[in-house]
């Protein structure tokens, strides 16, 4: 098992004794991390019941699920505590895709009368969630190098969210992609039109919903390499590594 | 010159224009992708110096050019843009197809927003396959491109078919 | 440093800054001017719409999407293999940065560490792209600036880092090398000694840039005071790299949070940062930067351990369920994976946070009030590749 740092402190990592004193730094593995439970308990302070659940892994990453009324009193909060540097907002859409890698083969075998395979149900991830939809963002903090994750549910039936662009101008553009990808919007935002496909575009690409036609068409030739490579006799299984 | 436009050209006049016209190749760089760096490599550095092949990559405006290249991806976005350059360029124009994803989509064959292949917006006289084609590929398509001006009847000028870098 | 948390505030200061810039006074009918998709200047196919009160803009907004090709609805469908392969094609002058945070984020997920040889190996070829990346930067924007000939010269010179690259990877530009537990192949015989060879070249070729392109009049008077960005709307627009530290803040991921699996920590080198924040010193910090990974390739090429370069992984990769974020300091900024993963053979999410995308999304800030030969100015030193911004 690989180490983590410990949070709140600047990394040093990776040193030429890496491997004789790696055992020692198992035992000296944080389960808790002090900084992080620090922040979190800060925020949840501050905003209050709006703090829904969190992730912490220690000496590493932080991820707080906030109820989407509070979303941008989160970034206020969260930018008073010194997380000042922007990150990214994006949106993670957590049905197990009908059109997934797994399901390629599938459809040969509904084409030859099997059953369709049951869809699997919805799993959120860390921090927890109720809805398909959640918003994720992240803001850094570079005095203390450490990040948060923000998480909001976004209900199937209103799919909204206040935006971020009053608090962090970088949000902008991020929102614009998170909207044409996943068709979220947000409330306020001065300029949301589509950021990179053509106005009559038809879909939202990054739901997982969204057939790839191409792969339709034309199925992929399987996980592994099933030809041989040219000039080998036996067929060796798998991929070369 | 209404005989070159028509297509009855004494041979040893055609012989002459093909000179002419396969030593002084201008050629437009249309970067898009990856393929561009490997394209600009080619083009404009010491190490492989294209104007030794009488081509001269610099030219203005897709107006003064005689064959392009396209380096990279094309999506469908970009596909008007492309049509409409190509459609700019006087005649006789030649295109080379620089990469895969310009031939055929490439790495992005299954992908919502790329174009699977520029042939299919404009004709392409040159493949160049690789990803991205070393600067070299990229010159040999250019000498294969100048052979087959070299030998060119203007009647013919539509009905070749495109060539293959191996 | 003092952070901007009040929005009004930082309206007041936007506002503020756009007065200064722009002289209301004389308002005359604007003009629309269009730049690109094909423009030498865009670096790409961005297209850039400008709105023109004579010959100054009032307002800019670039236009993406000419090269978006998907990546992150693509990458659902591809192994963690096959990722790999892909995603060096995202900021093309630096492949070999591009894989080395997917892989980290991967590893991360899977409790796997790569031996330290590899790890060394991955910083050295880490700073050999960024190397490669830089050198083109330096004479790309005197291109864009009229200086030809600083092309010419960049494009030679990065040649010996490619040579290098090559020999060890088997790609010029795009080198797939990078796997989750190591890296594919050992180096080859002589490579160290020559790769010394190829960055005492480029240290030249670095002071030849600081005479022929930063020393110059012509380029100072065209970049000094242009653009100028603080440190607080950078930090609000997300900007990394150094474009960040161009505007003064002390920041690189290298030194601040560098994600286990790199060495930086075991070699001696600086962070270099401006405190102007124009054009000048964003390239400034850039010709610094390019000379620093050379040093840094040098040293650690004489400690590098011995050893496997491959730790144990199954061969089929799994990555367990989990998710993970990881960014590297890559030539263009803060460039990050963030992989959900549900225990497939493919990942379920992948979001990539690119540096161009953030860096060029200051533009219509920063184009404000700029004239139009400055706009060049502008987009060639915030430095983007199209493929970062549009993935």
């Amino acid at each position: 098992m690989r180490t983590w740092p410990s949070a709140g402190r600047v990394s040093q990592l990776s040193s030429t004794d890496t491997t004789t004193d790696s055992a020692a730094e198992n035992e000296a593995v944080v389960e808790t991390d002090v900084a992080r439970e620090a922040v979190l308990a800060e925020l949840t302070e501050r905003l209050g019941a709006a703090v829904l659940g969190s992730h912490i892994r220690p000496g590493d990453d932080l991820w707080v699920r906030v109820d989407r009324s509070a979303w941008r009193d989160a970034a206020e909060a969260a930018k008073s505590m010194g997380f000042t540097f922007f990150d990214y907002v994006s949106a993670i859409d957590w049905l197990p895709s009908p059109f997934g890698r797994d399901m390629d083969a599938q459809e040969d075998l509904v084409v030859s009368g099997a059953e369709p395979k049951a869809p699997a149900p919805i799993v959120q991830g860390y921090a927890g969630g109720d809805t398909r939809f959640q918003v994720i963002a992240r803001l850094y903090n570079i005095a203390t190098a450490t990040g948060i994750h923000f998480k909001a549910d976004v209900p199937d039936d209103d799919l909204s969210l206040p935006t971020w662009t009053s608090v962090f101008a970088g949000a902008n553009w991020h929102e614009r992609e998170t909207r044409e990808m996943f068709g979220i919007t947000f409330d306020g935002h001065p300029n949301l039109i589509n950021m990179y496909l053509p106005t009559d575009f038809q879909g939202f690409p990054l739901r997982k919903d969204f057939p790839l036609l191409a792969r339709r068409v034309r199925p992929w030739p399987g996980i592994v390499d099933v030809e041989p490579m040219p000039g080998v006799a036996d067929s060796e299984e798998g991929e070369a590594e | 010159m209404g005989l070159v436009e028509s297509g009855r050209v004494p041979k040893p006049l055609s012989k002459l224009l093909n000179l002419s016209r396969k030593y002084s190749i201008w050629a437009y760089q249309w970067g898009l992708a990856c393929c561009a760096i490997e394209m600009g490599a080619a083009f404009a550095s010491p190490r492989y110096d294209v104007m030794r092949l009488g081509v001269i990559p610099f030219p203005a405006s897709p107006r003064q050019a005689d064959l392009v290249v396209i380096a990279g991806t094309v999506t469908d976005k970009l596909a008007p843009a492309v049509v409409r350059l190509y459609e700019q360029m006087p005649d006789p124009k030649y295109v080379i197809s620089m990469g895969s994803c310009a031939n055929c989509g490439g790495p992005y064959w299954d992908s919502y927003s790329v174009t699977k292949g520029v042939d299919q917006l404009i004709p392409v006289d040159v493949y160049v396959p690789g990803c991205p084609p070393r600067p070299e590929a990229l010159l040999e398509g250019i000498l294969l491109l100048q052979e087959r001006i070299a030998h060119e009847d203007m009647a013919e000028r539509w009905k070749g078919e495109p060539i293959v870098v191996n | 440093m003092t952070a901007v948390s009040d929005p009004s505030q930082l309206s007041d200061l936007v506002a503020e800054a756009t007065d200064t810039r722009v002289n209301l006074d004389f308002e005359s009918e604007g003009m629309t001017l269009n730049m690109g998709p094909q423009h030498p200047a865009t670096h790409g196919t961005l297209r850039i719409v400008a709105k023109l009160d004579g010959e100054q803009v009032i307002s800019a907004e670039p236009i993406c999407g000419y090269m978006h090709r998907g990546y992150e609805k693509i990458v659902e469908v591809r192994t963690y293999p096959q990722i790999n392969a892909l995603i060096n094609r995202i900021d093309w002058l630096g492949s070999f940065a591009n894989e080395v945070p997917f892989i980290l984020a991967a590893e991360k997920l899977m409790g796997v560490e790569a031996p330290p040889r590899a790890q060394w190996i991955r910083t050295i070829l880490f700073e050999m792209s960024r190397v490669a990346n830089i050198s083109l930067f330096l004479g790309d924007f005197g291109l864009q600036l009229g200086g030809m000939t600083a092309g010419f010269y960049a494009f030679r010179d990065r040649e010996h880092v490619l040579n290098m690259i090559e020999s060890a990877t088997g790609g010029r530009f795009h080198p797939n090398f990078d796997r989750i537990g190591g890296l594919k192949d050992d180096l080859p015989k002589g490579w160290i000694a020559d790769s010394h060879v190829a960055m005492d070249k480029l240290l030249a070729f670095c002071d030849e840039m600081e005479d022929l392109l930063v020393g110059n009049e012509i380029f100072q008077s065209r970049t000094r005071g242009i653009g100028v960005i603080p440190a607080e709307i950078a930090l609000n627009y997300g900007l990394s790299g150094a474009n960040l530290r161009a505007s003064g803040v002390d920041w690189d991921l290298r030194r601040d949070g560098c994600p286990p699996g790199l060495v930086y920590d075991q070699a001696d080198w600086k962070v270099w940062t401006h405190p102007d924040g124009d054009c000048f010193a964003r390239t400034w910090v850039r010709l610094q930067e390019t000379r620093e990974a050379a040093k840094i390739v040098k040293q650690l090429l004489d400690t590098i351990p011995a050893g496997p370069v491959m730790a144990k992984v199954p061969r089929i990769i799994k990555v367990p369920e989990g998710e993970a974020y990881v960014a590297t300091e890559n030539p263009l900024g803060e460039m990050g994976y963030y992989i959900a993963s549900k225990g497939d053979l493919v990942p379920f999410r992948v979001k990539i946070r690119s540096a161009s995308f953030n860096n060029i999304s200051i533009v219509p800030w920063v184009a404000r009030g700029a004239y139009v030969p400055d706009l060049i100015s502008i987009l060639g030193s915030l430095y983007f590749i199209l493929g970062d911004i549009d993935r």
